[in-house]
């Protein structure tokens, strides 16, 4: 029944559609609540029912010990064992709760727009919470275990292995600064003032003394990652800002982790001397920089690794997935930085791993971090709302204003402070609107609570009060602040995320700039910025790519691997537009290659191909051919090699028959297959990665099999079709065309896209109007002629 | 050292910090290392560039070197290329590296960028037609990659291609099959590189501090 009503929902995009899925929801969600409660509950009573139909099957395994009944019971047929099941049983239920919730949000896009995701889900938290309370079990809290050993990496991870590194790097030093200073003004002030309130007659606190105060403070005065990065992924703006306020909640772990502990440790005792707070210094210092230095390590461990895993591709994404949890772990053994040890291991390793790993191994690992992090929020915010509920308040009017007030007054101070300072080092200044962004964006999260939670009820009598009182904040702030943080960035006009995707030209003159910055430094004689970084690039380059990539992807400069990135971007673009039709560039025109290339005089040069290459280019040619024809006639699902975008196919093919007309783009070519014309680079459709390998000499085809399911004879009406424009592509000797020197790339899909050719790259020139090229269907070194699809791959 | 090393020069480094918007101190430590780098001469030569031995292993260093000699650098109407400059014009395309300042109108920072991307134009456009031809935009890709070896060299055509025809397609928007593209004028620049900020990323630090003793 539910699933007729969701499909019926689904169906229909109308309004009452929506309600009905909303209704669906919220059945489902009491549905799957009532067993969640019945088995979060500690109770006691639930499982000793449990236990009796178990008796019975016990017994009939024990045989041997002769627990013989008296009589002999029938064969249970049936019976519930729940008791086995019920932890794997929770945890995916409340997994499949999130999930769905996350699914609900999305299709009721007008509330998702107001409100920020997190607090929806907290909100559901809440709910749920209350539902099972209201049947009478207790609500689990959110564990400080759950929540630091499976609920926090996996977010970390996907922030840190996407890290920006170029922005990041470039800021870096401000985000040092609000990060650590920022912190522990934070924690001081707030701490401070809190307890001179306390102290105040009136208010009743005097138990709380300074230390527990300060321990408070410094455990609410960090910024919480997850929190800003829910809020802020929805808001898009521009890059400078978000990088500060994320950098600052990722390298605050440090600063909170040594005030933790400091303040825990002598919270007992009573008071912290100079020696201690001397100490802490130091201990902050091995904190942070042994936790990159953990990360660093495990990060080049797995980049070796990755080196020799040509052979075993199915495994890769698990190196990458277990090395950085290694290295949070051990990280947190030593009560290092986990979080600063996972970021650095996610930021070393990228580059590396991912010149190594095939193409999808890299979308797996992006795939599986991003789903990971999807969930862990959820459940994270979720359970926050569940456990506002299951935990015994204590709530203090004094206290939690007053904690909710300093937070903000000491953020706000905090950050204009630290901007002034800041604006005498940094060349581009950050302006009064960025600061009220920084300070806005200061969101309080999970952290927090886990921390608090952490408290032993014995030291700190009062945890109670600091529970809800941080509750109380990070509700404040995710709720007041990030509702309305949206509004306020179109209302300031702040600047916003550019959504152009970086075009070669920028990447080149990136790339030149740097270069002439450098040079300009060296002229100028001072070591500066651009100096050592240049420096670093080539140590970078000369050594450790030789060690930790395997093959010529060593040796490979940004430049030629961006330009690639793109071309692959934009043949799997190009496929998954329907092909043939002009790629879904930003940029609609009608330029093509013909028109920068400088005219030439329409002569005919024959190709200069040497006599042994078109020899072998026209026997591969055949072979080709022949391998087409027999895969039309004997398709066999399970000769496929795996392609993914082989279920998309069916559509391009429905498309192309749309398609009456010819593009520019599009060359069909008539002539025999044996002639030289048809090595003739030609893109095509395939997704699949390619090497770099100049010196291959045979002609580079990958061939993907296709699943086509239709018959022989209709894709040879696709290719009659195409074959509208018999132009002979003969060369017409302009070497201003695009000419190379290595074998020409030819990613050739089998079957009905054989004949066609789409790319305009070549080694001899080309007539200007035989070859549509299609717009950047440009030259590189060929791919390897390896039929093994996972190629190493360099996104 | 550093800072005023004569009063005779004290007039003139006032007059190039107006003309420049350099500080005095700053002036006067590129007055040192231009000492330095001309061996105590007057005026410095090409030669006197490709001395220096940090720049060899900068892939364009022909092109930085060249663009300081360059007329087109000193003034708007310059031509043409001269064997030796004095510190004037060595401090005048220092001046092009200068960061923004802090509180810029709009249109200050267009004037600013604008300057500088003519810098860079002049730099790609080697022989002063006004258009950066594809053959000069293949060198400039080229000489990138020239660290690469065979791999770039074969790579940068395809490279230049690919660029030139973004190039063509943004500013042109459409172009018949016959049509032909002569190259990347002034204002195309401009439009293809406004997403990188030029103002703010092409600066160096000057530092008030003298540090060539430190540097060769």
């Amino acid at each position: 029944m539910f699933q007729h009503l969701a499909r019926t929902a689904f169906g229909c995009k109308s309004f009452v559609g929506r309600r009905l899925v909303t209704v669906a929801l919220i059945v489902f969600l009491v549905g799957t609540v009532l067993p969640l409660g019945t088995a979060s509950s500690p109770d006691i009573s639930t499982r000793d029912l449990n236990r009796d139909p178990n008796q019975h099957n016990t017994d009939k395994d024990h045989n041997e010990h002769g627990h013989h009944n008296a009589s002999r019971k029938a064969f249970p047929v049936l019976s519930f064992d729940f008791q086995r099941l019920q932890m794997p049983f929770e945890t995916s239920l409340w997994v499949l709760l999130a999930s769905l919730m996350k699914l609900g949000f999305h299709l009721t896009p007008r509330i998702s727009s107001i409100v920020p995701e997190s607090c929806l889900l907290i909100v559901v938290g809440l709910l749920v919470g209350g539902l099972i309370k209201v049947v009478g079990q207790r609500p689990p809290v959110l564990g400080s275990d759950l929540f630091f050993l499976c609920l926090l990496p996996p977010i970390i991870l996907d922030a840190g292995y996407f890290l920006p590194i170029r922005p990041f790097t470039e800021n870096l030093g401000t985000i040092l600064m609000f990060a650590v200073v920022g912190t522990l003004w934070n924690a001081f002030f707030v701490g401070g003032l809190l307890y001179g309130i306390c102290q105040l007659e009136q208010v009743h606190l005097g138990k709380v003394d300074l230390l527990a105060c300060l321990l408070f403070a410094s455990i609410i005065s960090a910024v919480d990652p997850v929190a800003v990065l829910a809020v802020f992924e929805e808001i898009h703006i521009n890059e400078l800002l978000h990088i500060l306020v994320f950098g600052e909640s990722l390298l605050n772990d440090a600063v909170t982790l040594v005030l933790y502990h400091l303040f825990e440790e002598f919270a007992e005792v009573g008071q912290v001397t100079v020696v201690d707070g001397l100490l802490g210094i130091v201990c902050f210092l091995v904190v942070a920089i042994g936790g990159v230095l953990v990360g660093a390590i495990y990060g080049i461990l797995a980049a070796f690794t990755s080196r020799f895993t040509s052979h075993t591709r199915v495994i890769e994404p698990l190196f990458v997935f277990l090395y950085s949890y290694m290295a949070y772990l051990s990280a947190e053994v030593f009560h290092l930085s986990g979080i600063m040890a996972l970021i650095a291991c996610g930021v070393v390793m990228r580059p590396y791993v991912e010149a190594n790993i095939s193409h999808k191994s890299h979308t797996t690992i992006k795939y599986f971090l991003k789903m990971w992090s999807s969930v862990s929020d959820t459940l994270i915010f979720i359970f926050l709302g569940v456990s506002t509920v299951a935990g015994n308040h204590s709530w203090n009017w004094t206290f939690v204003t007053s904690t909710v007030i300093l937070c903000l007054v000491s953020r706000v101070l905090g950050v204009v402070g630290l901007t002034y300072v800041i604006n005498k080092f940094r060349i581009v200044k950050l302006t009064t609107k960025d600061q009220f962004i920084i300070a806005y964006g200061g969101l309080r999260g999970a952290i927090a609570f886990s921390l608090g939670y952490l408290l032993d009820d014995r030291i700190f009598p009062m945890r109670d009060m600091f529970l809800t009182a941080i509750i109380t904040v990070i509700f404040f702030t995710v709720f007041v602040q990030g509702m309305t943080i949206r509004p306020l960035v179109d209302l300031l006009a702040v600047k916003k995320k550019q959504e152009t995707k970086r075009s070669i030209n920028e990447e080149i003159h990136t790339q030149f700039l740097d270069h002439l910055l450098t040079g300009i430094e060296d002229i100028c004689g001072h070591y500066g910025h651009h100096h050592w970084k240049d420096k670093m690039n080539r140590f970078n380059k000369k050594y450790v790519k030789k060690c930790l990539i395997a093959g010529e992807r060593s040796k490979e400069p940004q430049l030629i691997a961006f330009y690639h990135k793109m071309e692959m971007k934009q043949a799997i673009e190009l496929v998954e537009s329907g092909g043939g039709v002009k790629p879904p560039s930003a940029i609609p025109s009608t330029v093509s290659m013909q028109n920068i290339q400088p005219k030439k005089p329409p002569e005919r040069v024959l190709p200069q191909l040497p006599k042994g290459r078109e020899e072998e280019i026209r026997k591969i040619l055949r072979t080709n051919l022949q391998r087409t024809r027999q895969r039309l006639q004997s398709y066999n699902r399970h000769t496929l090699v795996a392609d993914p975008y082989e279920d998309r196919w069916n559509e391009i093919l429905l498309k192309r028959r749309k398609i009456s007309q010819m593009s520019n783009y599009l060359t069909v070519p008539a002539p025999p297959p044996e002639s030289p014309t048809m090595s003739r680079a030609r893109l095509t459709s395939d997704p699949q990665a390619w090497s770099i390998k100049p010196d291959s000499d045979s002609v580079p085809t990958i061939k993907v099999d296709l699943a086509s399911p239709q018959s022989p004879p209709d894709s040879v009406n696709i290719t009659d079709e195409f074959g509208k424009r018999p132009t002979p592509p003969g060369g017409d000797g302009e070497d201003g065309g695009l000419v190379m020197k290595a074998p020409p790339p030819s990613l050739s899909v089998t079957a009905p896209w054989r004949e066609e050719k789409w790319g305009e790259q070549t080694e001899e020139g080309k007539g200007e109007q035989h070859q549509q090229r299609l717009m950047r269907c440009l030259s590189d070194p060929g791919p390897s002629a390896e039929e093994e699809e996972d190629e190493p791959f360099l996104p | 050292m550093g800072g005023f090393h004569s009063v005779p020069n004290d007039q003139r480094y006032r007059e190039l910090a107006e003309k420049t918007g350099f500080s005095l101190e700053q002036i006067g430590n590129l007055h040192h290392r231009f000492k330095q780098l001309s061996h105590n001469g007057n005026t410095l030569r090409r030669d006197d560039f490709s001395k220096i031995p940090d720049l060899a292993c900068n892939p364009i260093r022909f092109e930085i070197i060249e663009a300081f000699f360059d007329k087109r650098n000193f003034n708007a109407h310059g031509e043409g290329s001269v064997e030796e400059i004095g510190f004037e014009e060595f401090i005048t395309i220092m001046s092009y590296f200068r960061p923004p300042s802090l509180h810029m109108s709009e249109e200050q920072r267009e004037k600013l960028r604008r300057v500088k991307l003519r810098f860079l134009f002049n730099m790609h456009d080697t022989d002063n037609d006004g258009t950066i031809t594809l053959q000069e935009y293949r060198h400039v890709v080229e000489e990138l990659l020239s660290r690469s070896g065979a791999l770039g060299r074969e790579t940068a055509k395809g490279i230049a291609d690919a660029a030139m025809l973004e190039v063509a397609s943004i500013s042109m928007g459409h172009m018949e099959p016959d049509e032909f593209y002569e190259g990347i004028t002034f204002e195309h620049f401009l439009k293809i590189l406004k997403g990188i900020e030029i103002e703010s990323k092409m600066h160096i630090r000057f530092l008030n501090v003298d540090t060539t003793i430190l540097c060769k």
